[in-house]
């Protein structure tokens, strides 16, 4: 292991140990997708009359949007979770005077959110074909590049919400929870940017999920792979991670100016 | 913040060299319990040589020039214009009250706070453009920065081992645990501890690396007087067997005199009085150095006539 993974591996380790002598900690991870998905699950049922047996897409779009939408929702709070763990444990001052790049933490951060996601989200994925005969793998190989693309959509997110909690310190943290639901009516989760006003949609096109979705819709309702979207959608990430990632070094270099990383926690 | 005022006009500028050193081991290199009490002083006369691969080969262990932290252009400045050298092995106090400047100076010689002005050099690396190479050598403890309190001891200690890339990780641990008097909470969450426990593992992962320069903020505030002997003791005896170099900021004299062979006293960000413990009592005309301390603090002093 090279020094660097070996400094990666210490602060996930850090995370590891924190969930294994905390089992409540671990059960909240698939709390919120397993309801979400039983909540849109009925709704969806009853809306396209499956319970009469009639089939329909539109119960596949539905859930295929929540399962897929947690998946960004779970990684970025992965991440920006387990940052705010150690303002909360006043880690920070020991991570910060260690040889632990921060290049280094973000990385240990983004394993931290595909862990959590991965936690969070199969559970959901499994009860949905239990529960409502919905196998989210029906839109083939491609729906690994969705789920991806939307980690790393979560990803940037999570890099701007933690460049304002190192600006604005622990009173920006409401954020790690609600900024990407803020997000999510420009994402096209349930219906496709057409919906949208036309002045409103460059807006939800700038955005990695919206093609996304509309790769899914594409997929489910016409079987075909559009990817043109998926290739926007990972260009879209390439740019966001860049500028997060430029703006969050922007701050923490800020933050080491200003001495906020003495009392980032008070 | 530091809450700084006017220039005393005094300066800062001290050269502070001792008559020993250390041999230097390899990064990962790991002292036994028994090496780490009974490894006698090694003197070198400063002349150290360094064993560590790829290192700087230097004989001070830190160099801080013209040292200056303003927080905003209408605030006094919390530190101004602080000079010091510290040999290697050497154990330098670091005095002044509230505001005095020494969190900021602990924070920007650890990296943590970017200095307006000035240089640090610490253990020959430059920590405006080097900071890892060095922090990779140094660490730190202070009662008001906490380890993680929900894992174990031995978690925190495995985080820190892998974040300092020790090698040879669980036998660092164990060695650490003996030598601390950790082995029988090892496995209890660092949040049940009591504060003379928890004040033992921090120093447990303040030596983790096996470090050659530990900046200790308060180690032993707030532990009864034997705990806060023993912890005395156990630094002592870690600076005897590694060479390692100690700053030492405290509010415990007592502590200062017996540890420190080199006093800084700090007031509104700069070194307003410096020396040696005994030369300082002396100066004074003074019995202990809290005496010292508090002319020097409440602006009642007058230095004896040599």
């Amino acid at each position: 292991m090279t020094p660097s993974l070996q400094r990666v591996w210490g602060l996930v380790y850090r995370h590891l140990a924190l969930y294994r002598r905390s089992p409540p900690r671990l059960i909240e991870l698939m709390y919120w997708p397993i309801l979400q998905m039983i909540v849109w699950g009925f709704m969806t049922a009853y809306l396209a009359g499956l319970q009469n047996n009639v089939a329909s897409a539109a119960a596949g779009v539905l859930l295929g949007g929540v399962l897929l939408w947690e998946a960004a929702l779970r990684s970025q709070m992965g991440f920006s979770i387990s940052f705010l763990e150690e303002i909360w444990s006043r880690n920070l001052g020991h991570i910060f005077v260690s040889p632990l790049r921060p290049g280094e933490l973000v990385a240990g951060l983004m394993v931290m959110s595909v862990l959590r996601t991965v936690v969070g989200v199969v559970p959901a994925i499994l009860l949905a074909w239990l529960l409502y005969a919905f196998n989210v793998f029906d839109m083939g190989p491609a729906m690994v590049f969705f789920f991806a693309a939307l980690i790393l959509m979560g990803w940037a997110v999570a890099l701007g919400c933690t460049s304002l909690i190192l600006r604005y310190g622990a009173g920006a943290e409401s954020l790690a929870w609600s900024v990407l639901f803020g997000i999510a009516p420009f994402a096209a989760v349930f219906y496709p940017v057409s919906v949208l006003p036309g002045w409103l949609q460059p807006v939800a096109l700038a955005l990695p999920a919206a093609h996304v979705f509309e790769g899914m819709r594409a997929a489910l309702m016409e079987g075909r792979v559009a990817w043109g979207h998926l290739a926007a959608a990972y260009a879209l990430n390439a740019a966001w991670i860049a500028a997060m990632g430029w703006l969050f070094m922007r701050q923490f270099q800020s933050a080491r100016v200003r001495g906020a990383l003495l009392n980032i926690g008070e | 913040m530091q809450e700084a005022g006017q220039k005393t006009g005094v300066l800062a500028n001290c050269l502070l060299r001792t008559t020993h050193g250390r041999e230097p081991r390899a990064n990962n290199e790991t002292l036994s319990p028994a090496r780490i009490l009974s490894q006698p002083r090694q003197r070198h006369g400063g002349d150290v040589a360094c064993a560590r691969p790829h290192m700087p080969q230097v004989t001070q262990a830190l160099i801080v020039e013209n040292l200056v932290k303003s927080y905003a252009p209408d605030r006094p400045k919390a530190v101004d214009g602080l000079n010091f050298t510290m040999a290697r092995g050497a154990t330098i106090g670091l005095l002044g009250g509230n505001g005095a400047g020494k969190t900021t100076t602990i924070a920007m010689l650890l990296g943590l706070l970017v200095p307006t002005s000035g240089r640090i050099t610490a253990l020959g690396h430059d920590m405006a453009t080097d900071r890892f190479a060095a922090l990779a050598r140094m660490n730190f403890s202070s009662p008001y920065i906490s380890l993680p309190h929900r894992i174990s001891v031995r978690e925190n200690l495995t985080v820190y081992g892998h974040l300092y890339n020790v090698a040879g990780l669980k036998r660092r641990i164990a060695q650490l645990a003996e030598e601390l008097q950790l082995t029988d909470f090892l496995d209890r969450p660092a949040g049940e501890l009591s504060a003379g426990q928890k004040t033992r593992v921090a120093l447990a992962k303040a030596l983790i690396n096996t470090p050659e320069l530990l900046l200790l903020d308060e180690p032993t505030a707030s532990l009864d007087p034997d705990t806060g002997d023993w912890v005395r003791s156990s630094i002592e005896r870690y600076r005897e067997a590694t060479g390692c170099a100690i700053l030492l900021a405290s509010h415990n004299m007592a502590e200062v005199e017996r540890l420190c062979g080199h006093v800084l006293m700090l007031k509104r960000g700069q070194v307003v009085d410096e020396g040696s413990p005994g030369e300082l009592i002396a100066r004074f005309g003074r019995d202990d150095l809290e005496q010292v301390f508090l002319d020097i603090a409440r602006g009642t002093r007058a230095e004896a006539t040599p």
